[in-house]
């Protein structure tokens, strides 16, 4: 009960969201406030009353709710909580309230119809981050979709009908291609058993042919990827990250993203065991030609959110490296990127966007030289952007380092070419830096520097990031019971020649995390 | 014996019973709103009928009808969708027709269609086959030209008038052939001496070949859809929902009783014909309703493209593809009636609204019609919470339960195409107000103020049932597959 109150929650509190608008201008963002924090309590009562941290993974679950849905087809209502989702909804929740927070002052038309849609959007999300019924999570992850697409199209900027169409139907024909592969799925084990079912848990025991374990493999993997996003399929997200709004921009890149890679780990990985030998180098080749080809784009850009944009591709491709590169280490590393570039994404969205309200304009050559007229919005961008290009002592270096270390001993090369990509991040984070708030001012009007909740919201994920970068341990705990037993699972199946290597490396792992304060 | 029979026929009966009353009160004093609630009524009591048919259903009445769950089940979605349209239909003959030109011949008419409707689901036999179809071919074809003054109705009347003669024609032909063959004129003995043939005659193939070609006729499979777009643009938006939901779902009803008990699924020229008309139907619809700038004729291609989806889930054979079948009939039905009913009333306060420009920003101005519609339209699209979602997902798990991967993706794809034109106008209700409309406005606030409670009872009607089958489809589910499985029976029994 307690994980459908989760998901609840928020989608019940946005009808008080909508209607909120009447009794006062700010009354649809407290409530979205609200019921955020409830979920937030919820969240550490739930996953923190086991906080010695048996966190378990595929299986068993910290927390289960089982109920029939449609029988006919083997579907319940079946959700589960464990250190992965734990992560992930805490991550959702804050990003959430980070985006209201965004929003507070761009957001003045329909404020609540906004904010109803905010809630929609999370409560879809956190669903996704809970089912571990394939029918059910495909459920929300579709649902999550249509008040996103809202958000875009109505409080988007000038191109947002073609940015809102390109946004749906990517992710939709990527989604169809996965209900596809979920539907054989279940019938699969019709066949196997006499019996559909969508179950995670029963899924997980049926042994595929190699051929079907491939062509399977490749439709979850298409389904995902649209959505983190790995080149061919990414062409939609700087359009859209461009013209939504700064809030709805946040919620899509800081939490959006992630449930590709929620998807990769929870369910591409551990179902398809057989094929991971094969798909994984092209994986992994994908995500290295992501993070090089978006980093490039992103050198060019004159659009500060653009720019960012085609940085959160290159840093979805570490993500994508380290899923697949069959070590433990890598796989902490990217629940570690997961959760660094959430936050560095929404601090860096957020600044971009308040740039924008002040200036009216995206395009970095019109702006230079706000150092001194800006200062609080100026040291928070040049923290973030040191976040970004992967500065020591932050949370995202953890993650890329971790990635990085992780995969070596299986592609070698792939990650010296990978290891150019933070290069590239220094080049072009500065690059923003430099055009924005160094050099000649352009535009001599006045502004105002960020607000005081803006700026407090700032320095809170600030400290986040430093707070990670330190004790990374507070998220690879958690996450640790997870991973291994993805490995042990992946392992069982894998060729065997990864062994030596693994148990190599966890030595690594020991030593790392016991070097850190 | 008699008695069980008269019993198993009650529906049909009462229904035809109710037309002559409705006939006769119209002799006796026009009056719009008596004769509306009238038409209502008899939909109403037939619909009480069928729990007590299905007492004795399965049950072959004469060797023309069989009265069964299959029979029962579409039954009830044919009336209740006639009564929803009945309820529709008040408010906007009001509005677009002068009472004094008498508009009671209408209802009259709706219930004939429907009676033709409940015939065609029961039929096994040539004869009643025909009967059926002619029966709502006709009815329907004075319906699209009721609104005999206007120049739109009259067009669609004479093009629907030119597809039903010639549907009749192959029909017959076909028929005929088929009969030539076999020498048995019930789909049951039609079937019984298909399995004794070792190689099927070209000419009974032929025949039945014409026959599904008349079906596809009427069904509006591509390339038999020209008329569809033109029918579906001319008629008045009631009766277009007619044709959309009680008209098409009568002619499945009988092509999955044709399929089953001849077992047409069986061979292979037929498999072929239905392939290339699924996938032909899925590309033209879609392909050609992204350039409608006329919200019916969007949906007309729409309904080409979906019934396009539907023969995949068909192609699927066995339990699964009569059950997916008909739950995505049951689920484009009320999709259909969602957004031709939004249609429908709002083109009631005044003016045909049927250009895309006049649903612009409509979500500012009309939050519940405008709601509606977007419901509608993402259940077409097939997006979760919707009904359309499970529909597609039934679709989906037949054909690739049936390993039919060709279609499957054909399906996924148009799907994804699909989505671009619902979209579209999806985006338009939530688009900015047009600046004209700020000029009437004392105008439409008071017509805002005025929309019907029918109108109100029938859409929230048809907005329950997508959500409630949306969210919690399984007794659905069960009620198909009982009924699916009787008429599973019947082929159980052949040799």
């Amino acid at each position: 009960m307690g994980l459908w109150l989760l998901i609840l929650i928020p989608i019940l509190a946005a009808p008080f969201a909508w209607m909120g608008q009447q009794w006062s201008r700010h009354a649809p963002r407290w409530v979205v406030l609200g019921a955020l924090a409830i979920d937030f309590i919820l969240v550490l009562l739930l996953g923190g009353g086991h906080s010695t941290v048996q966190a378990s993974g595929h299986g068993t679950w910290l927390v289960e709710s089982h109920t029939s849905w449609i029988p006919r087809w083997g579907i319940s209502l079946h959700l589960g909580l464990d250190g992965l989702s734990v992560v992930l909804i805490l991550l959702t929740v804050f990003v959430g309230i980070v985006a209201t927070i965004a929003s507070w002052t761009e957001i003045q038309s329909r404020v609540g119809l906004f904010h109803c849609h905010v809630l929609l959007a999370l409560g879809g999300v956190i669903g996704v981050f809970l089912a571990i019924d394939l029918f059910l999570f495909f459920f929300f992850w579709e649902l999550m979709l249509i008040p996103m697409y809202l958000l875009i199209v109505i409080w988007g900027h000038a191109a947002r009908r073609h940015a809102s169409f390109k946004f749906f139907l990517f992710t939709q024909a990527g989604s169809l291609v996965l209900l596809v592969a979920i539907v054989a799925l279940a019938l699969l084990h019709q066949q196997a058993t006499g019996q559909p079912s969508f179950d995670y848990a029963d899924l997980m025991g049926l042994t595929l042919t190699s051929e079907m374990a491939r062509w399977l493999m490749l439709a979850f993997l298409i389904g995902f990827l649209v959505k983190l996003p790995a080149p061919p399929f990414h062409t939609w997200l700087p359009d859209t990250y461009a013209e939504a709004p700064t809030g709805a921009t946040i919620i899509l890149a800081g939490i959006l993203a992630k449930t590709g890679a929620y998807g990769l780990l929870r369910f591409t990985l551990p179902l398809f065991p057989e094929a991971l030998s094969e798909v994984a180098p092209i994986a992994m080749g994908l995500g290295v030609v992501g993070i090089l080809y978006a980093a490039v784009l992103a050198c060019a850009q004159t659009d500060i959110k653009r720019l960012v944009a085609y940085s959160s591709i290159s840093h979805m491709g570490f993500i994508l490296l380290g899923a697949f590169a069959g070590t433990e280490l890598a796989l902490q590393g990217v629940m570690m990127q997961i959760v660094a570039h959430g936050l560095s994404t929404a601090g860096l969205f957020l600044l971009a966007g308040a740039l924008e309200e002040r200036y009216q304009s995206r395009d970095m050559g019109q702006m230079g030289g706000l150092w001194s007229v800006t200062p609080r919005l100026a040291t928070m961008t040049l923290f973030f952007a040191c976040a970004s290009l992967g500065l020591p002592g932050l949370a995202n270096f953890i993650g890329e380092f971790l990635v990085l270390f992780g995969s070596y001993a299986t592609q070698p090369v792939m990650i010296i070419l990978a290891s150019l990509g933070m290069v590239m991040a220094a080049i072009y984070s500065l690059g923003m830096m430099q055009r924005t708030f160094f050099g000649r001012q352009q535009d001599t009007r006045t502004a105002s520097d960020l607000s005081n909740v803006a700026f407090g919201t700032l320095l809170f994920i600030a400290g986040l990031q430093i707070w990670l970068g330190l004790y990374p341990k507070a998220v690879l705990t958690t996450t640790k019971p997870i991973m291994e037993q993805l490995i042990q699972h992946a392992l069982v199946s894998a060729n065997p020649t990864h062994v030596p290597s693994e148990s190599l490396l966890s030595s690594h792992i020991v030593t790392l995390q016991g070097s850190t304060p | 014996m008699i008695l069980q029979d008269f019993i198993a026929l009650s529906p049909i009966l009462d229904l035809g019973a109710f037309c002559l009353v409705t006939m006769l009160a119209i002799a006796f004093r026009r009056n719009h709103a008596r004769i509306a609630v009238c038409a209502f009524m008899s939909c109403l009591f037939t619909l009480a009928t069928l729990p007590w048919a299905a007492t004795v259903a399965p049950r072959a009445v004469t060797t023309l009808l069989v009265v069964d769950g299959h029979a029962l089940l579409y039954m009830g979605l044919i009336l209740s969708a006639t009564m929803v349209i009945i309820a529709l239909s008040y408010r906007y003959l009001n509005s677009q027709f002068h009472e004094k030109d008498g508009v009671e011949e209408y209802y009259l008419l709706l219930l004939l269609a429907t009676f033709g409707g409940l015939v065609l689901t029961t039929a096994s036999h040539f004869v009643s086959f025909f009967l059926g179809f002619e029966l709502l071919g006709l009815s329907l074809c004075s319906l699209i030209g009721y609104l005999r003054t206007r120049r739109n109705p009259l067009e669609a009347a004479v093009k629907y008038l030119l597809l039903s003669i010639t549907a009749s024609a192959f029909l017959l032909f076909g028929l005929a052939l088929l009969y030539f063959e076999s020498g048995a004129m019930t789909f049951h003995e039609v079937g019984v001496s298909v399995k004794q043939w070792q190689t099927v005659p070209a000419l009974w193939l032929g025949g039945l070949i014409l026959v599904l070609v008349g079906i596809a006729l009427k069904l509006g499979l591509a390339p038999f859809h020209m008329w569809i777009p033109d029918v579906y643009q001319g008629a008045p938006t009631p009766i277009t929902t007619y044709i959309a939901t009680v008209s098409k779902a009568a002619v499945m009803a009988l092509l999955l009783r044709l399929a089953t008990e001849v077992g047409i699924l069986e061979l292979p020229p037929v498999v072929h014909l239905f392939s290339l008309l699924a996938v032909v139907s899925m590309v033209t619809g879609n392909v050609l309703a992204l350039l409608q700038e006329n919200v019916k004729r969007l949906l007309a291609y729409s309904s080409i493209a979906h019934f396009g989806y539907v023969l995949v889930a068909l192609l699927a054979g066995g339990p699964p593809a009569a059950e997916a079948v008909t739950f995505y009939v049951i689920v484009y039905c009320a999709m259909s009636l969602g957004a031709f009913g939004v249609v429908t009333v709002y083109s009631s306060e005044g003016g045909e609204k049927d250009r895309v420009e006049d649903y612009q920003g409509l979500f500012w101005t009309r939050p519940w019609l405008a709601g509606m519609l977007a419901l509608s339209l993402l259940s077409l699209a097939g997006i979760p919470v919707t009904a359309g979602f499970i529909g597609k997902f039934y679709a989906i798990t037949a054909g690739v339960d049936a390993g039919l991967w060709w279609l499957v993706l054909a399906l996924i794809g148009n799907s994804v195409v699909s989505l671009y034109y619902y979209l579209r106008l999806f985006v338009t209700l939530f688009g900015e107000v047009a600046v004209q409309e700020a000029l009437p406005q004392q105008e439409t606030v008071q017509r805002s103020e005025f929309v019907s409670w029918t109108a109100v009872c029938s859409l929230g009607f048809v907005a329950s049932i997508i959500l409630v089958l949306g969210l919690y489809p399984e007794p659905l589910i069960e009620l198909i597959r009982e009924s699916v499985s009787n008429l599973l029976m019947v082929v159980a029994q052949k040799p």
